[in-house]
């Protein structure tokens, strides 16, 4: 048999890439993300039913939707890394999830706020904030999975078998999830249900998303970056990169 | 005599440090390979990425590049043999052997005569967790007596042998060489047996280790 | 000559086996465990019918859950340590086919005897005759389920010596769908609606599970041994 292995990517190519892109994503989630907000918040106007409490979807909706997405891109870059033997892609996988796991704890936390205002309790197994609790357990195991181990690498290799176990999961879990409710009558969100959203809100929402999306762009790279040096601490590249960086 | 492994390029590193890095090498039937090095300077990494068990950095590895039947299933032709024994502690000498050959697919061993051959004879039906890290090496080091394969990749197969078991296994291992057979083996200790096809590939932990 | 696919999981099913006949107590404690906890059940809420009826086949399926979760370490650790998984992944047979072999037999000796223990669980925790046929239906087809992903978690974990708590944290999310619809099915049999959508529905997750789960855990085996 013959085997082999071939540096797809080089580390340090990656690194600079990151690193010229960094900038602009930077300014670009900082500039929509305050536009979004401030439009949402301040100037959209107030829904008819729910006032003013209604502006956390603002927030709610980009970090719910944006959970979920990078919990995909995990388990995307842990399936590349294995199919292709990319070490980077593994890297990712520690890039990517403490950002997930911070987006689904701000999606529970501003859905329990908008919970009390709502249904008069701050939690309420409804089922999307059930099925977004299960994601953040998902994302307890593949972390503390990630962290179990003293060797990076192999943590980052198991943390990836975890995340694509946990990704053929989820939608049977959604899916669970969503018969449970309907059997036991819970209260549920109806927003999206509703006739489609006026545009005075929707734009200012689409707007967040986008916020959001540049957000987590941004501070992916940034990781990306953190764990490419932290891996290649040994290797000559680092060594010059750094002594440049300081000149500069 | 046909070449039944090739290596080139091979480069390992561990925890950042580099084990060895363009290493090249091959060996022909007959042939045995005694790889030494000191503590932690990288011989089971690279007995265990020649098998697979390791990702390696990078370079490649070509089971019987002249035997493409072979090379098909190299796994079924190589014998790798690690630090662990393999053995389970709760089943008997006797149990063990038999599974170990089942798994093997070989259905038509003695396991009696094999135990005797190792001296293991009398033990046979007391659980392989009452005896000794020697004994229990013995048991499974009976896969050398009935296995097919034309390559033995042994890491440091001497461990906890007393002097007569040393004996043995070199006696096994000059009988497999005559039958075109090759080993790769480390060893803290010089073989005592004397076989002209023996190469000698020093790892010196982060040089270049050429041989 | 080499063994075919067959003798190899043959000799692996019987390898684990014997070790476990050796070895009772690793079959029979996860077994008390859940009858002890069904037994603390009517000491906490009291042994009315009417509450202990309604929370039976959730109570079982929680026991039955953490029970697997204790029984996970002798799927792979002592052959971890031994050595012998580091033999069966350089077997030429697929290792997934190994692999699938291991959990057949943990299932044999945790998942089936857990079966046959629920009539008497069902029994202590008063549960109403309607729902005895369901709860067995669904440990049925929903226990090789907990096996085989108890098998990815135990793999996963098996080289870092400390699963325990770790384990739970990875594994209990994922078998939260097998609880929903299990539970589902008994309570539905209960309010006397059909059961057997739920029953079906776990026997499909079952066999995706079979048919998946296997490659998962022999990529994990290989990212332990290494």
């Amino acid at each position: 048999m013959w085997r082999w292995l071939h540096p797809y990517a080089k580390p340090e190519v990656v690194y600079r890439l990151l690193g010229r892109w960094l900038p602009w994503v930077s300014i670009g989630a900082a500039a929509v993300l305050a536009t979004g907000l401030v439009w949402g918040l301040a100037f959209a106007p107030a829904d008819y039913q729910q006032g003013d409490s209604y502006r956390i979807i603002f927030v709610h909706v980009p970090t719910a939707m944006f959970s979920m997405s990078l919990y995909i891109a995990m388990a995307v870059a842990a399936f590349v890394g294995r199919v292709w033997q990319l070490k980077m892609a593994d890297w990712a996988l520690a890039a990517i999830a403490p950002i997930g796991i911070v987006f689904t704890f701000i999606s529970l936390f501003t859905g329990a706020v908008w919970g009390k205002p709502m249904w008069g309790t701050w939690w309420e197994w409804d089922a999307r904030l059930t099925s977004q609790l299960i994601l953040f357990f998902l994302y307890i195991g593949v972390l503390a999975l990630y962290h179990a181990f003293s060797d990076n690498r192999t943590g980052a290799k198991a943390a990836g078998i975890l995340a694509m176990v946990g990704v053929i999961n989820i939608p049977i879990i959604r899916y669970s999830v969503d018969w449970w409710n309907s059997l036991h009558q819970g209260a549920t969100l109806t927003v999206f249900e509703r006739p489609p959203m006026a545009n005075s809100m929707l734009i200012p929402l689409l707007t967040c998303m986008l916020g959001f999306a540049l957000l987590a762009g941004a501070l992916v790279m940034q990781r990306m970056r953190n764990e490419i040096l932290r891996q290649e601490l040994r290797r000559p590249w680092v060594k010059m990169e750094l002594q440049q960086g300081e000149q500069a | 005599m046909s070449t039944v492994l090739a290596v080139s390029h091979l480069a390992s590193q561990r925890a950042g440090r580099t084990l060895f890095a363009e290493l090249t090498f091959d060996l022909a039937q007959g042939e045995v390979l005694h790889i030494e090095g000191v503590n932690g300077a990288g011989k089971s990494t690279l007995l265990r990425s020649l098998v697979g068990l390791v990702q390696l950095q990078a370079g490649h590895i070509t089971f019987f590049p002249e035997q493409p039947d072979l090379q098909q299933n190299w796994r079924a032709h190589t014998l790798f043999m690690g630090h662990k024994a393999g053995v389970k502690s709760e089943l008997t000498a006797l149990e063990n052997v038999a599974l170990q050959a089942q798994l093997c697919g070989v259905d038509n061993i003695d396991a009696w005569q094999l135990l005797e051959t190792v001296g293991l004879l009398g033990l046979e039906d007391l659980p392989a967790g009452q005896l000794s890290a020697g004994q229990q090496r013995r048991i499974a080091l009976t896969k050398l007596w009935y296995s097919n394969a034309l390559l033995w990749i042994l890491d440091e197969p001497f461990t906890a042998l007393d002097t007569f078991g040393i004996e043995l296994l070199q006696q096994k291992f000059a009988e497999h060489t005559a039958n075109g057979g090759a080993i790769i083996l480390t060893s803290h200790q010089q073989l005592t047996w004397q076989t002209e096809r023996l190469k000698r590939l020093r790892i010196a932990g982060g040089d270049d280790a050429g041989y | 000559m080499q063994a075919t696919s067959w003798q190899a999981l043959q000799a692996v099913m019987r390898r684990d086996l014997m070790v476990v006949m050796r070895r009772r107590s690793d079959v029979l404690n996860p077994l008390l465990f859940v009858l002890m906890v069904v037994t603390l059940f009517p000491l906490a809420v009291g042994p009315g019918p009417d509450i202990l009826g309604r929370i039976a086949a959730g109570v079982i399926w929680v026991a039955a859950l953490l029970s697997a979760l204790l029984g996970s370490e002798r799927l792979f650790r002592e052959d971890y340590l031994d050595g012998t998984l580091e033999q069966l992944t350089l077997q030429p047979q697929p290792l997934a086919l190994l692999a699938f072999g291991k959990v057949a037999v943990h299932w044999l000796l945790s998942g089936l005897p857990l079966v046959i223990l629920a009539p008497l669980c069902a029994l202590l925790l008063k549960l109403p005759l309607e729902g005895w046929s369901a709860l067995v239906a669904t440990l049925l087809v929903g226990t090789p389920i907990l096996s085989a992903v108890t098998a990815i978690g135990a793999a996963l974990t098996v080289s870092l010596g400390r699963g325990g708590a770790l384990l739970s944290l990875l594994l209990l999310p994922l078998f939260i769908p097998l609880l929903i619809f299990a539970s589902g099915a008994v309570e539905a049999a209960l309010v006397g609606t059909e059961a057997w959508p739920q029953v079906l529905l776990l026997a499909g997750l079952s066999l995706l599970t079979l048919l998946l789960s296997p490659f998962a855990v022999a990529a994990a085996i290989r990212v332990s041994v290494n």
